[in-house]
């Protein structure tokens, strides 16, 4: 009895993947945060992908294919993402997936297509996504752990050796947290003070006085992401703890100089991609054409600034376009074999080049070291 | 013994039917993730039944017990090589011991202690999940190993899906859980905590020992919870501290309240129905939390006992 219902089932399920491959159009599926916590980094993930797909439609497709997108929003669940994984998947006969907001989303999604040999590119941090490399999983954006380091190159090149940090208990905080304590002993640097505060706490001064406090202290560093760390830049000024002080990748958007105000936010440094740097960027920098396009066409759709997580989903979008162009083909596993491929694409954050042991493609070169001048972002040399 | 259709068979035959029989018109193995997850939301139901619907408690931070068991899964095999199976038992075990720590003297009280408690206990196991990032991955989350049932039933012949496998499991989960919520409505203490949830003052006359019983039940309740979360983790072989959210636990008992609380198919055709919406409504996502809480009002005014007994009884006309 069970069997010839799996049978049916089976039976039925091979004749649907029969009938969405024989449909002339290339099918890109994509779970993204756009509401719930993550909708911070979510919502521009899916505005910037509805763009360009209708952006490439217009244009022709791929190869004379249009594109289809089926879009689901996850929420920042999980448990909803892997359902909706499982949906692009098997029901709607997705030949890629691109999303996976947050870390936890994309451990779910991951999983679906690893077992369906669909590629996935992510859009969330952590190592863990792509280290151990998974043959179908790809990310675009920078590992914490790279942000550490280059956070910690710039310290040693001034000099310092003691450092305080300050960072966020959100998932975001707490794992570049770790990750920069994992690194920190190679650039000859000590972490004398550390100190953790919630997302949601609207007073962080008690932390940073003891940070202000510790002996010898050189410089801070506060990895945290959304309005956590502006409340931290914020009473930072207010302590006159008047240290050079870090901020992580999590806050590159114009959003945070606003919400911590331009004088408390003055002097702060970050690494942050060229897409906020954009009119900055050197008339021969390889990533100058695609940043300022995609920043003018953004803005000119949505009215609202660019941000580093909707590039995110434009590289992957980018990844994927390319992939699929030189494979000919929208075959999951050709797909696949052509991202691993992929040379020397420019995107909005770095310059991806993958191999079958870099499923990440990026090197510290992606990220640039900014400071907050006047109000406004500069580069520092 | 002569088989005769109590309303307890019939829920279950009913219910048997349904997990048997829908897989012929999935068109697609996404249809068999969806209806995995309506039956383990459906065993955390059922003990919420137990709850609100035989006892009249009411439990804010039931997710708190769906994240020790769902963690339990996760951590005891890693740490102390624990097999799946029996950290589902350790999970549950747990699960009861907190339940009976809080309700023990929570419980002697009437009113409301008992949902501001376990609201104050959800968030607690919500907070030490994401803190506690050393043990428990914090709020990225953390892999959970394989129950190894689905191989083992390979080895035997039987070959399913990862999705089909966990259909059926977890429809047969539910089944034994209804099974036993059933038995417990006719059983005496099922008939003490029905007493006390009419009047306490009257079941205590007659002898039922009030603060005992809805210990009891409360404790029934969060081992459902817990091997529900058990089965989630188990299922999604990876997992956060969401499950133990907030948002969770009033999930839990909206899914109950809905599909009518005094009724174990009831709960679970809320489950049913709280799991769908949000697949059904993806082309609305903008519009989900409104249509959600339109759906929670008009059945809260003119369907009070809850969609599917409201719904029986108007078919069966008014006299019953």
């Amino acid at each position: 009895m069970k069997k010839t219902l799996t049978t049916t089932a089976l039976a039925s399920l091979a004749l649907l993947s029969l009938t969405s491959a024989a449909l002339a159009e290339i099918k890109l599926g994509a779970s993204i945060s756009a509401t719930g916590p993550a909708a911070f980094l979510g919502d521009p993930e899916a505005k910037t992908l509805e763009m360009l797909v209708e952006e490439l439609n217009a244009k022709g497709g791929i190869n004379g294919e249009q594109i289809e997108l089926v879009l689901y929003d996850d929420g920042g669940d999980p448990n909803k993402a892997r359902t909706f994984a499982t949906r692009l998947v098997e029901d709607d006969g997705v030949a890629a997936i691109i999303g996976g907001t947050t870390t936890g989303t994309s451990m779910s999604i991951l999983a679906i297509a690893e077992d369906a040999e669909v590629p996935f590119i992510s859009l969330a941090g952590a190592i863990d996504i792509i280290d151990p490399v998974k043959p179908f999983t790809f990310k675009t954006p920078h590992t914490d752990r790279m942000a550490c380091q280059k956070i910690f190159e710039d310290m040693q090149k001034r000099g310092f050796t003691k450092i305080g940090m300050i960072s966020g208990t959100d998932g975001f905080g707490a794992s570049m947290q770790a990750q920069c304590k994992s690194v920190v002993a190679d650039y000859g640097i000590e972490i004398i003070a550390d100190e953790t505060y919630d997302p949601k706490d609207a007073d962080i001064t008690a932390q940073l006085t003891k940070i202000k406090n510790a002996e010898g202290v050189q410089a801070v560093l506060n990895p945290g992401f959304g309005q956590g760390p502006s409340i931290v830049t914020r009473n930072f000024k207010q302590l006159e703890v008047g240290l050079p002080f870090y901020q992580s990748h999590g806050v590159a958007s114009d959003g945070f100089i606003e919400l911590a105000g331009s004088d408390a936010a003055e002097g702060v440094r970050l690494p942050g991609t060229a897409l906020l740097v954009a009119d900055l960027l050197a008339e021969d920098d390889v990533q100058k054409p695609v940043v300022t396009a995609y920043k003018t066409a953004f803005e000119a759709k949505t009215g609202t600034p660019v941000s580093t997580f909707g590039g995110y989903a434009h590289d992957a979008f980018l990844i994927m376009t390319d992939a699929i162009t030189r494979a000919g083909s929208a075959e999951p596993a050709a797909i696949r074999d052509a991202i691993e491929a992929t040379s020397g694409l420019a995107g909005t954050t770095g310059v991806y080049t993958f191999s079958a042991s870099d499923h990440l493609g990026l090197d510290l070169s992606a990220f640039r070291m900014l400071e907050i001048k006047n109000g406004t972002w500069a580069l520092v040399e | 013994m002569t088989p005769k259709l109590t309303p307890k068979l019939a829920t279950l035959l009913v219910l048997a039917a349904l997990i048997a029989l829908t897989p012929f018109f999935f068109p697609s193995g996404y249809y068999y993730r969806v209806g995995a997850l309506i039956f383990v939301n459906g065993i955390a139901v059922t003990g919420m039944v137990i709850l609100i619907g035989y006892a009249g408690q009411i439990s804010l931070g039931h997710a708190g017990f769906a994240g020790i068991g769902a963690y339990a899964c996760a951590l005891a095999p890693v740490h102390w090589g624990l097999h799946p199976a029996l950290a589902v038992v350790l999970g549950a075990g747990i699960s009861a011991v907190l339940a009976f720590l809080v309700g023990r003297p929570v419980l002697r009280l009437k009113g409301y202690y008992l949902g501001v408690a376990t609201l104050g206990l959800g968030i607690l196991v919500s907070m030490v999940l994401n803190n506690e990032r050393e043990l428990t991955g914090g709020p990225d989350g953390m892999e959970v190993p394989d129950l190894g049932l689905r191989d083992l039933l390979k080895d035997w012949g039987l070959n399913l899906s990862n999705g089909e496998f966990w259909y059926f499991f977890s429809g047969l989960c539910l089944l034994i859980g209804a099974w036993l919520a059933l038995n417990l409505y006719n059983s005496p203490t099922g008939r003490a905590l029905r007493a006390l949830h009419g009047s306490e003052v009257a079941a205590r006359t007659v002898g039922v020992d009030v603060a005992r019983m809805k210990l009891q039940a409360f404790i029934i309740s969060a081992v459902y919870a817990s091997v529900s979360g058990s089965l989630l983790a188990l299922q999604n072989k990876f997992i956060t501290p969401d499950v133990a959210g907030f948002m969770h636990s009033i999930e839990m008992v909206t899914m109950a309240v809905l599909g009518g609380v005094g009724s174990v198919l009831g709960a679970i055709f809320g489950a049913g129905i709280l799991t769908l919406l949000p697949q059904l409504l993806t082309v609305f996502a903008d519009y989900e939390q409104m249509v959600l809480g339109i759906v929670m009002v008009l059945v809260m005014i003119f369907l009070r006992e809850g969609l599917l007994p409201s719904l029986l009884k108007k078919f069966r006309g008014k006299d019953e």
